[in-house]
């Protein structure tokens, strides 16, 4: 296994490297995130101002389907899935992922999938035009054509998943370091392992769930129809049993990522690791548990109304187990406010408001009013967008000097950590006080009372949008000019055996494991 | 500790990988412009391609195996990722029971409520199985989902089918324990029954659909009872092709002599596998047949 990368575009097409993978997903998923982003400016700027300006009400339709399906499937999970091909044999001191070649086959399925995905949106017709959760019947009796392909392409992202989440699963559990019990594994391991418990529970619950609606509109079955004894219902129940757990598939392991970063800068180790690690599977627990509080408006019992509402709250519990843990660390602490940190601590903050937003929207009899208004917009983009997206950026900027050997410029980082902090509240804060005066969410046009919010929102949405320009650019200029690094540690308070390999880290790592204390 | 050479075989860099992911992306665009009425071409020179390649990935994965490339820790990754690739199989049957049982305690019951009877489905009688749809309780034969007339009776055909393919996992079983034991001619005999018994089990499910179809009116368009019957046996079905697929490769891999008691992976994943299916069936035959007729 002395074989050293391959020469030209063949390393990166036929590569097995745990290394050179993790690259290949996060520049996808960066990729992905600008294509996404460029939908979300669309949205955007045709909200600019009430009436319609720029696009169609049904190109409108596509561009909110598009943006949720490229940033939940393109963007943020392939992003972690590439953090953790990087990070996760490092960190365990083990030689590569555990099944490699499978592992480059899971990140070259992405391509497809997300080619024959936003090429729906050329066809006769449109692309998909039902929202993310793609409900039937708008998905199934009216849907456009292009739905056929919208369904195989959501099949591969499915097979990919899950195929990097056997492969992550059987590299913790198998190919750690002598020495490396599981309650030593760093968090982000941790976050990882029970992540792919999730993925490969409920990806093939998705794939069951598009397969009816493939039966439904192709091939006369009556799933979701309701004149063969089907139930439209019954879709949002599944969509939502895998829909709710996604959610954290997104998140547990931004809290990975925090939980490494936040020790580092804070010079201190993480307050209350088993807790920390109880708390995670108490959320992937309770993830499996609560799907329905998506549905309050649906009609279902008040027994079942309040069983949502109850075990939802209870989530709270272990979340705030997580940020308790998270504070604690940094107080009194000797804290250095590197970029990393920053949007580290703006995540704690941010996706803290976030799940206050969640509790809100878990009281059921409040739901109702705020159900499919701005209000549940601008709490999901509270989690995902300061939550996961943050935690993403915060990775990219904590490991890219072991990654390349090089230094970003710090000011840079610091001026985009700005830019990003200040348009992200300027776009979605004032879309909770759209959500409680009662615009509804995916709508082209509006009332004239939300007029206002609405431009303030727009304008920092442009301003978020623009800040990741500064940040690709940041990204190409540290690898291609960046100040060498040399030292192994690249930052001064950062524990771990990844800090033990030389810096840039070598094509190939721990070909024998090292010992772990 | 390990030498560096054996501690975990890391593959070199691969064409495997990118050309099935291109074939399965070809399936995909395939199969999508296909349900749509357009020609099969595209999805049959993916499956080409699948096929080809995943021959030559399997062949590839034997060959190491056999120049002993594979050291226990590799094993073990095996091991796991078969164990967790058929709990997300699992999960994909799950889904389907799931809306089976959803179908027949939530949502039947409420399209008979007064509520649903007086506005929308006058005269539906909720029932399992179903054979008046909600839309036939209204159109009459004009529905487009008309119910099954009869249903498969679960003491025949699925009743002989449980026994075959219960006795399959035993004879897989036997087939295992002969390896175990070195005893090579059992070995293959009883595997060569274990297939056997599968294409027997795949020739009774035909038959029954050819039945279900020709004379019972029930098809994947009678409502939600066929819709439920086909999709879950179906499955169950296209899983059993598949699993006696794998014991037949795994057959003629122990023909040729592949397998030792201490080197037999490929047979015993197949072997799960077909636990697998076998398992999904015993909760076919009582929640599908029995306690659905």
């Amino acid at each position: 296994m002395a074989h050293g990368p391959a020469k030209g575009i063949k390393r990166w097409l036929f590569t097995t490297n745990h290394k050179d993978i993790g690259t290949l997903y996060l520049w996808f998923s960066f990729a992905m995130f600008l294509v996404g982003g460029l939908f979300a400016m669309i949205i955007r700027a045709e909200l600019f101002q009430p009436g319609m300006q720029l696009v169609t009400p049904e190109f409108f339709n596509q561009m909110t389907t598009m943006h949720g399906l490229v940033m939940v499937f393109g963007a943020i999970m392939p992003a972690f899935v590439g953090l953790a091909n990087w990070m996760i044999p490092l960190m365990i001191g083990a030689p590569d992922m555990a099944l490699p070649r499978m592992n480059n086959l899971s990140f070259w399925i992405l391509p497809f999938a997300f080619l024959i995905l936003v090429a729906t949106l050329f066809m006769e017709g449109g692309g998909p035009n039902f929202g993310w959760t793609f409900y039937a019947p708008l998905s199934t009796t009216y849907a456009p054509d292009s739905v056929n392909y919208f369904i195989f392409a959501i099949h591969l992202m499915g097979a990919s998943s899950i195929m990097g989440a056997i492969n992550i699963i059987a590299t913790v559990l198998n190919m750690r370091a002598p020495g490396m019990t599981l309650m030593k594994m760093p968090l982000f391991v941790w976050t990882w392992l029970i992540t792919a418990f999730l993925l490969l529970a409920v990806m093939p619950v998705l794939a069951g769930a598009v397969t009816m609606m493939l039966m439904d509109i192709n091939f006369g079955t009556s799933f979701f129809d309701a004149a063969g004894g089907g139930d439209p219902v019954l879709f949002q129940h599944i969509f939502w049993f895998f829909g709710h757990p996604e959610v954290y598939i997104i998140i547990l392991p931004a809290f990975g990522v925090i939980s490494a970063i936040i020790p580092t800068f804070s010079r201190k180790p993480l307050f209350g690791y088993s807790s920390m690690v109880y708390a995670t599977a108490a959320i992937a627990f309770l993830s499996f548990i609560v799907w329905a509080h998506h549905m309050f408006t649906v009609g279902m019992p008040l027994a079942g109304e309040l069983y949502f509402m109850y075990a939802t709250m209870l989530i709270a519990v272990p979340t705030g187990v997580k940020v308790f843990n998270w504070i604690t660390t940094m107080f009194r602490g000797a804290i250095s406010f590197e970029t990393p940190m920053l949007f580290a601590i703006a995540f704690v903050i941010l996706f803290t408001i976030g799940g206050f937003t969640g509790l809100m929207l878990a009281i059921a009899p409040s739901d109702i009013q705020y159900h499919d208004s701005y209000f549940v917009v601008a709490h999901f983009h509270y989690v995902m967008v300061a939550g996961a997206v943050f935690s993403g950026t915060a990775a990219v900027y904590y490991w890219l000097p072991k990654w390349c050997g090089r230094m970003y410029n710090e000011t840079m980082g610091k001026l985009h950590f700005w830019i990003a902090f200040i348009g992200f509240n300027i776009a979605f804060f004032p879309q909770h006080f759209l959500g409680l005066a009662g615009m509804p969410r995916r709508y082209a046009d509006y009332a004239l009372q939300f007029a206002d919010w609405n431009m303030v929102s727009s304008i920092g949405a442009f301003i978020y949008g623009a800040a990741q320009i500064l940040f690709l650019y940041n990204v190409i200029a540290t690898i291609v000019a960046g100040k060498p690094v040399k030292e192994a540690k690249v930052w001064e308070g950062a524990e771990g055996l990844e800090w033990t390999v030389p810096t840039p880290a070598p094509y190939h790592t721990f070909a024998t494991p090292p010992a772990v204390k | 500790m390990a030498s560096e050479s054996n501690y975990y075989y890391v593959p070199e860099s691969s064409k495997l990988p990118i050309f099935t992911a291109l074939g399965m992306g070809l399936c995909a665009y395939g199969a999508g412009s296909w349900v749509q009425g357009h020609s099969p071409m595209v999805f049959l020179i993916g499956a080409v391609i699948l096929a080809a390649v995943l021959w030559a990935w399997f062949g590839a994965v034997i060959r190491e195996n056999l120049a002993g490339l594979y050291n226990e820790r590799v094993e073990r990754s095996f091991v796991w990722g078969m164990s967790w690739f058929i709990f997300s199989e699992v999960m994909f049957f799950a889904v389907f029971f799931g809306a089976l049982f959803y179908v027949r305690t939530i949502a039947l019951p409420e399209l008979g409520s007064p509520l649903e009877t007086e506005l929308l489905w006058k005269g539906f009688e909720p029932s399992w199985p179903l054979h008046v749809t909600p839309e036939m309780a209204v159109a009459g034969e004009a529905a487009k989902f008309k119910g099954p007339r009869e249903i498969i009776d679960p003491w025949h055909i699925p009743l002989i089918n449980t026994i075959i393919l219960l006795s399959s996992s035993v004879t897989v079983h036997f087939a295992h324990t002969a390896l175990k034991n070195a005893n090579r001619r059992m070995f293959i005999g009883w595997l060569a029954v274990t297939v056997l018994l599968g294409a027997i089990f795949l020739g009774f499910q035909i038959y029954e659909y050819g039945e279900a179809y020709r004379h019972l009116g029930l098809t994947l368009n009678a409502g939600i009872y066929g819709t439920t019957f086909f999709m879950l046996t179906g499955f169950h079905g296209a899983h059993v092709t598949i699993g006696t697929f794998m014991l037949l490769v795994q057959l003629v891999r122990a023909i040729k002599g592949h397998f030792s008691a201490d080197n037999c992976f490929g047979f015993e994943a197949s072997s799960w596998y077909w636990h697998f299916v076998d398992v999904v069936w015993v909760g076919l035959f009582i929640f599908v047949y029995v306690l659905g007729s």
